[in-house]
């Protein structure tokens, strides 16, 4: 392959190992946020739970890799519906300017808890044998774990827009994403719904941090770094759509590699442009419906 | 005969394939009582804020004095004398009685984007928002915040910062809704006591109200005018009647 | 009158107290002294700390500036360091560059630029709102700071801009090691902004912008230009911080990114969250609270600091409403069963 070509194709996979994480990750965000309407800046916790509770359980226990992402991603899932019922529950009445203030305090206990916890220093992990390496697709060689990260990514995508669009419990999420309270009145419990979401987000999110972790890194400060980036993969993408998340983080995930990649000063720029001409042409967002 | 001080033409507001306005020639007599009615769903709050400017017609003209109004916005025709009520009350609930209506009236006058007098030197302000309650029998408190008061005082506000504005057009949607029958006799005399300068537009269910007030019933179905007449001519209207009724079999 | 007024059965009893209104809430109350009583002991009792008595005092103008847009006019905005890092970059720029010595001069002329340039950005995004409002000013507050990491031969970049330097104030006062002149500076511009801030938020487009805060779909049925009175305040409040800026970067002498950054965005809005919005001394309660204690309790363990600063935000958010302002009112409701 010419040098030119190597390395778009370089930027391009990268790009999409990194988009994958960003769509797992966010994709909870934006049907918890488009079903509640709630300014949710906290959920990288729950991704960067995930990532240390996999870590803890790889090296403390010596859980084998797939399965601890599982556990971590199921835990998660769970404590949060408790964390939802203590602290978010109270507040989806109140104005975005206490959600805000919420969340905030949220992220800074949670930082400095896992700083405590963990030290301040990014974890590693030992990526199983078969994970390692590299992968001959024929024309070229990738890093055989990224080939997974994109390859899970896709399948997570297919997995649960496929839940989203075609189960019973997905058509009641997009009713009451549509129309709370039409949906309340065609008697589907939109509070029930809600927590079910919300704690399927979150195992997500940590399902994504766990994987991130090769990836990305992980260390305390992963839920403020992040947080501006998933909140942005949302707001683009647009509230409570699943193909939004997933186009977002696509689009996002691809120009900011690329952009740091090849413009190392001011590379960062690139995602916040378009998010910016994104939101002033289309307010709610790629494929957002009501804002 | 009197002239037409509001009047549609051809009004037409859909939301892709849902029609909620179709056709509407509709015209609003100087100094009216007209009253706007018609089963749920018929898509009377909707012509409403087509008229002040809440949503946008697809197609069609409105006119306020035979000036066309259509491509103003909300505030711009509020000045220029369209003053309306909202179904459920849209008040400052936190702030006091007096500072409701005094918005309105500051806003009416003008001055309420001056930055550098402090709102006590308007005194014309204040004293306009007293007199004003106090002729709805609400003088006493004026000094309580809104979500102190019971909630047919407060559709009482509602009502009063409304006629802050010294509209020439009133537009009340529903304004006993919410109000127990036995209080709805305030809201009654308030608009009994209306002066003949303000041309006003009821939409009501209570026909008990509808009845006392009005002078000329608009019935609205589906988004189109279904019939009109006076109170007698629309009372009388088999039609009208099983409009309703179908609609009671339906829930 | 438009109507007939015989309504009332029993004739309405307006008390006097209501005529009054307006003006006694307006009125300079007893306890609005004490901020500046303890401001000017503090030199007195403190006068070690004058250094960071300025950067404190600097602060309570930033949350200033920002209570106008977020506590009266209700936007949430997460992106107003923006005008803050304008206003210190403006100063700093023509120090260093045009070699500019002047203070009051530099603070005005920031102040201005970044006025401007919160009247071109509120211009475009006060068209939207909610979500989409808030990421749109968090987006453009991050260009502006990696516009500013670009062009670093113009703003020194990551290394910060240095060779700023003022000549006395007014050509009278030195500048010494201590900070005792930036420590006046700071509180006679603190006064006058906040005297400036107290008329307008008393004046009727203050309470306008309440209103818009508390039913904004009432105030375009009652007439109000919402757009252009959100634009009015909106280049205010940049303005201002951008005066808060610009007094960052002369008593400091050095400006780097972060006067740009998301997380001092954060920082300001939680200070004057945790204070209290719209009440205009939330600025100077939170400020005071969150410095002091940074101060003190980062230095003991960072995470700690950060844990508690946590803590208190979810408790501030879950228990305590409207700030310790809105302690204090509670309290003093308790005690005097007065209204405020």
């Amino acid at each position: 392959m010419s040098q030119l070509s190597n390395v778009v194709v370089s930027i391009i996979f990268d790009g999409l190992a990194y988009a994958m994480i960003l769509f797992i990750i966010s994709v909870g965000l934006s049907v918890t946020m488009g079903l509640m309407g709630f300014v949710n800046l906290a959920h990288g916790v729950f991704a960067m739970a995930g990532g240390y509770f996999m870590t803890s359980l790889m090296s403390q226990i010596g859980v084998p890799f797939i399965p601890a992402l599982l556990l971590a991603a199921i835990a998660v899932g769970i404590v949060s519906v408790v964390f939802e019922r203590v602290f978010y529950a109270p507040l989806y009445k109140a104005g975005e300017l206490d959600q805000v203030l919420l969340c905030i305090g949220l992220v800074f206990m949670a930082t400095a808890s896992f700083t405590y916890v963990f030290g301040p220093d990014p974890v590693t992990i030992k990526v199983p044998e078969e994970l390692r390496g590299q992968l001959d697709l024929g024309f070229r060689r990738f890093p055989t774990y990224r080939v997974f990260m994109i390859g899970t990514g896709l399948l997570m995508a297919l997995g649960i827009w496929y839940g989203f669009e075609k189960t019973m419990i997905g058509a009641r999420v997009r009713a009451a994403v549509d129309n709370p309270m039409m949906a309340q009145s065609v008697g589907i419990n939109v509070d029930r719904l809600f927590r079910f979401t919300f704690a399927l987000g979150s195992g997500l999110a940590a399902l994504g941090g766990g994987l991130a972790v090769d990836i990305l890194g992980l260390s305390p400060s992963f839920a403020i770094q992040y947080l501006v980036l998933f909140l942005i993969v949302v707001a683009v993408g647009g509230l409570g759509t699943i193909k939004g998340a997933f186009v977002a983080a696509l689009i996002l995930g691809v120009i900011d590699n690329g952009g740091k990649y090849l413009w190392p000063e001011g590379g960062a720029f690139f995602i916040y442009v378009i998010a910016i001409v994104v939101l002033l042409l289309r307010p709610n967002g790629l494929y957002g419906r009501h804002g | 005969m009197s002239e037409a001080v509001l009047q549609t033409v051809g009004l037409h507001k859909h939301f892709g394939a849902l029609r909620v306005a179709h056709n509407i020639h509709f015209s609003l007599e100087r100094g009216a009582r007209h009253a706007l009615i018609g089963p749920n769903g018929a898509g009377k709050t909707t012509f409403i804020n087509l008229i002040t400017g809440v949503l946008s017609p697809t197609s069609g003209r409105i006119s306020l004095e035979g000036e066309d109004i259509t491509d103003l916005g909300q505030a711009e025709r509020s000045r220029l004398g369209i003053a309306r009520t909202f179904q459920i009350n849209q008040l400052f609930r936190g702030l006091t009685v007096l500072e409701n209506v005094s918005l309105a009236i500051a806003e009416r006058m003008g001055i309420a984007g001056g930055m550098f007098k402090p709102l006590s030197a308007y005194n014309h302000v204040t004293d306009e928002a007293i007199a004003l309650l106090e002729d709805f029998d609400l003088g006493s408190e004026a000094l309580r915040r809104i979500d102190e008061l019971p909630y047919g005082r407060q559709r009482l506000v509602e009502i009063v910062i409304a006629l802050g504005q010294k509209p020439s057009v009133l537009l009340l949607d529903e304004p006993a809704a919410g109000i127990p029958s036995s209080e709805s006799q305030h809201i009654l005399d308030a608009a009994n006591a209306l002066s003949g300068d303000i041309t006003v537009l009821v939409i009501e269910h209570d026909m008990e109200i509808v009845f006392r007030i009005a002078d000329y019933i608009t019935v609205m179905v589906s988004g189109e005018i279904f019939t009109q007449g006076t109170p007698a001519e629309v009372a009388a209207d088999e039609r009208v009647r099983a409009v309703y009724l179908g609609q009671a079999h339906h829930v | 009158m438009a109507f007939t007024g015989v309504m009332a059965e029993h004739p309405t009893v307006t008390p006097n107290s209501t005529r009054g209104f307006f003006r006694s809430r307006q009125r300079l109350k007893w306890w609005e002294g004490l901020p500046w009583v303890l401001a000017v002991s503090a030199f007195f009792v403190l006068p070690d700390y004058m250094a960071f008595g300025t950067q404190v005092l600097i602060t309570i103008i930033f949350a200033l500036s920002l209570d106008l847009i977020v506590g009266f006019a209700g936007v949430v905005t997460l992106g107003h360091a923006a005008y803050f890092g304008v206003g210190a970059y403006a100063a700093g720029m023509v120090s260093a560059h045009l070699g500019w010595t002047e203070p009051i001069s530099a603070l005005l002329l920031a102040g201005v630029i970044a006025a401007l340039v919160g009247l071109v950005s509120g211009a475009v995004l006060l068209r939207y709102h909610g979500l989409t409002l808030l990421m749109l000013t968090l987006a453009t507050a991050i260009c502006l700071q990696e516009f500013a990491n670009v062009n670093e031969d113009v703003t020194g970049g990551f290394d910060g801009l240095i060779g700023i330097s003022f000549k006395p104030l007014l050509g009278m006062f030195e500048y010494d090691l201590w900070g005792h002149t930036y420590y006046w500076y700071s509180l006679v511009v603190l006064l006058l902004v906040f005297v400036g801030v107290r008329i307008v938020m008393n004046s009727p487009f203050g309470m306008s912008l309440i209103g818009i805060r508390e039913n904004t779909d009432r105030m375009h049925a009652i007439g109000t230009p919402v757009y252009k009175r959100l634009v009015t305040v909106y280049t205010l409040s940049a303005g201002l911080a951008g005066v808060a800026g610009a007094l960052f970067a002369e008593s400091n002498a050095y400006v780097t990114l972060d006067v740009l950054s998301f997380a001092r965005s954060g920082t300001i809005l939680i200070i004057l969250i945790l204070g209290g919005v719209g009440r205009l001394y939330g600025a100077f309660v939170g400020a005071v609270v969150y410095m002091v204690l940074e101060d003190e309790l980062a230095k003991m363990s960072p995470e700690f600091w950060e844990f508690g600063v946590g803590l208190v935000l979810v408790l501030t958010v879950m228990f305590a409403q409207g700030g310790l302002i809105g302690l204090f009112d509670r309290l003093r409701k308790y005690i005097g069963g007065a209204p405020t």
